[in-house]
């Protein structure tokens, strides 16, 4: 127990110490909320008048996405090349005790995110209604779903290799997944790729989470769900140590 | 602190062979080492040293033959051994933002006993660089920070991967010491190098082996010693006249490499005198004179180079370059 916490307190510390993960995981988010709620340029979706409406689930979405996916991929990815994934091998630590650490990490993370996005949120004058009973079980299966792809990359790819297609991988998610441009702005072909997306189906569903009005959720639920379940089994399958 | 009891050795190696595809990394190799010593895995670079010890360390699986390691099996037995040994890696294996007492902090808290971290940090001479991430430390820092990491849990056997490889004479000397007191508390270290003056220094038992097979395994002392004494080596400026002092020692000098000479003589005083003499006549400089005992390095680089020739013409008589196994087998019978 005392190596799990220690694992998870240190894995935390390193990165909220490190520039490049706290931009991606906080100010990206932060900045794409604060911006387009103010200046009202992106589309909305039918019947919303208000941006933060809109924006505030997307973003969310969107969070989950960058510390699940993007923070514990590249940071894994590069802990596997400085070979500190194997020197951990021949410690008492185990994977197991490892793996867990890794996981409570991206939780803390997802709090301090998930606080900080609200507030501004709020403050934006952002009303939240829906389902929101439902949302910590929507932003677990992101997390599942983003995790497995993140270690997936970082199990079997160089570090900086995972550092390219994580970020590139990012953009594309964003963009296709509905987070600040609403799947019915899009043409029906990119609309419908986007909704098999574990972007498209997590902000679908915390659309539906915290949104009044939003489209049901329930095909989006099932394709979060296998994603959820999909991606970490691959990273499981396909992790290499070394 | 349990240490193996009766006839069990800290390290078994028996008849270990690994292959990666066609490459075979290691030959049939095998050998022990104790507690309370230091044994010198020594050989050229991609002689089959690191494969070995990650094979004893649970990195990989022998292709056959057998490996202990305090009586367990590295693998099988991994979850079990791993509290009892401690890994230095040859580079890497620390995450690049942290501070050293952070990165000791962390592992103490893998292990039951820890030493105690900033004990550590002082001995590995690391405590006013507590403020750098590794990133930032030198080359030399971060081998000693390794080094610490791999003392963290009180190991009874550690294995240490190129220890002082790259690192400035200073560092060196720190990281011999803290071996040295490892041989002290009765830990069984086995320690890499390619560098033969560490092993001589250091080592209580030498291991040389080349193309993943055993060349050699004995006290250095022994090795020099055994070793044909009947010879004199000196450095001097490269291309002197070898025949003229051939003629005047009556006995033949050869230039070994550039700079470097051996006299097939017995290093009598009378030869000493005669070699000086000459040289001081010409007017040349001595670099360097060795009589009757041979360094390491010369016991390694004839066995390493009679190896090699043994397998040229193993090769030539049968035609085959793949058929220099059984002069292989029966140099390792010899020793």
């Amino acid at each position: 127990m005392r190596a799990f916490v220690t694992q998870t307190r240190t894995e935390l510390m390193l990165s909220l110490r490190n520039g490049e993960q706290l931009l991606v995981s906080i100010a990206i988010p932060l900045l794409l909320l604060v911006f387009f709620s103010s200046v009202e340029v992106l589309p909305l979706p039918d019947g919303v008048d208000k941006g933060v409406q809109f924006l505030a689930p997307g973003i969310l979405a969107l969070a989950v996405m960058s510390s699940a996916m993007v923070s514990l991929g590249i940071g894994t990815g590069f802990e596997r090349q400085y070979k500190v994934l194997k020197r951990l091998g021949s410690t008492p630590l185990g994977r197991p005790r490892w793996v867990a650490a890794k996981i409570a990490m991206v939780l803390c993370l997802l709090v301090i995110q998930i606080v900080v996005l609200v507030i501004a949120s709020l403050a934006l004058g952002w009303s939240p209604g829906g389902t929101p009973a439902l949302t910590p079980l929507a932003v677990l299966l992101g997390a599942s779903a983003f995790g497995g792809l993140g270690l997936l990359m970082a199990g079997t790819l160089r570090g900086t290799l995972t550092l390219a297609l994580a970020n590139g991988l990012y953009l594309v998610l964003l963009l296709l997944g509905g987070m600040i441009i609403p799947f019915d702005q899009m043409p029906g072909a990119i609309g419908t790729f986007g909704r098999v997306l574990p972007s498209g189906a997590l902000s679908r569903v915390l659309q539906s989470c915290l949104r009044d009005g939003a489209p049901a959720a329930g095909s989006a639920w099932i394709v979060l769900a296998f994603w959820a379940v999909l991606a970490p089994a691959a990273a499981a399958r396909f992790f290499r140590w070394e | 602190m349990s240490f193996p009891k009766g006839d069990t050795p800290a390290i078994e190696v028996d008849d270990l062979t690994i292959r990666y595809g066609d490459h075979v990394a290691v030959a049939g190799l095998s050998f022990r080492a104790e507690s309370g010593r230091i044994t010198a895995l020594l050989g050229p670079n991609g002689a089959g040293k690191t494969s070995t010890v990650e094979t004893l360390e649970g990195y990989r699986t022998p292709t056959s033959g057998k490996v202990r390691v305090l009586g367990l099996d590295p693998r099988r037995d991994h979850a079990a051994l791993v509290g009892r040994i401690g890994v230095m890696l040859q580079s890497g294996g620390v995450y690049t933002g942290i501070r050293p007492l952070e990165m000791l902090r962390l592992f103490a808290s893998y292990y039951e006993n820890p030493a105690d971290p900033v004990e550590l940090l002082d001995l590995v001479g690391l405590t006013d660089r507590q403020r750098s991430t590794w990133r930032s430390l030198s080359g030399g820092e971060q081998q000693r920070l390794s080094l610490a990491l791999a003392l963290i849990g009180r190991p009874e056997v550690a294995f240490l991967d190129e220890p002082t490889a790259g690192i400035d004479p200073s560092g060196r000397q720190l990281i011999r010491r803290v071996v040295a007191d490892l041989r002290a508390e009765g830990v069984a270290v086995l320690l890499t190098t390619h560098d033969l003056d560490e092993a001589e220094k250091l080592a209580d038992q030498v291991v040389i082996i080349d193309h993943g097979r055993l060349l050699a395994d004995a006290a250095p002392d022994e090795l020099m010693r055994n070793a044909d004494t009947d010879e004199v080596r000196f450095g001097a400026p490269a291309a002197l006249d070898t025949a003229a002092l051939t003629a005047r020692l009556h006995a033949t000098v050869v230039e070994v490499s550039p700079g470097e000479y051996r006299v097939a003589t017995a290093g009598t005083p009378a030869v000493v005198a005669a070699l000086t003499a000459w040289l001081a006549e010409h007017d040349l400089p001595l670099g360097d004179l060795r009589v009757g005992r041979q360094t390491l390095e010369d016991v390694f680089l004839r066995l390493t180079e009679s190896a090699a020739a043994a397998d040229a013409s193993a090769a030539e008589f049968s035609g085959s370059p793949t058929a220099g196994t059984s002069g292989r087998r029966s140099r390792r019978s010899r020793r």
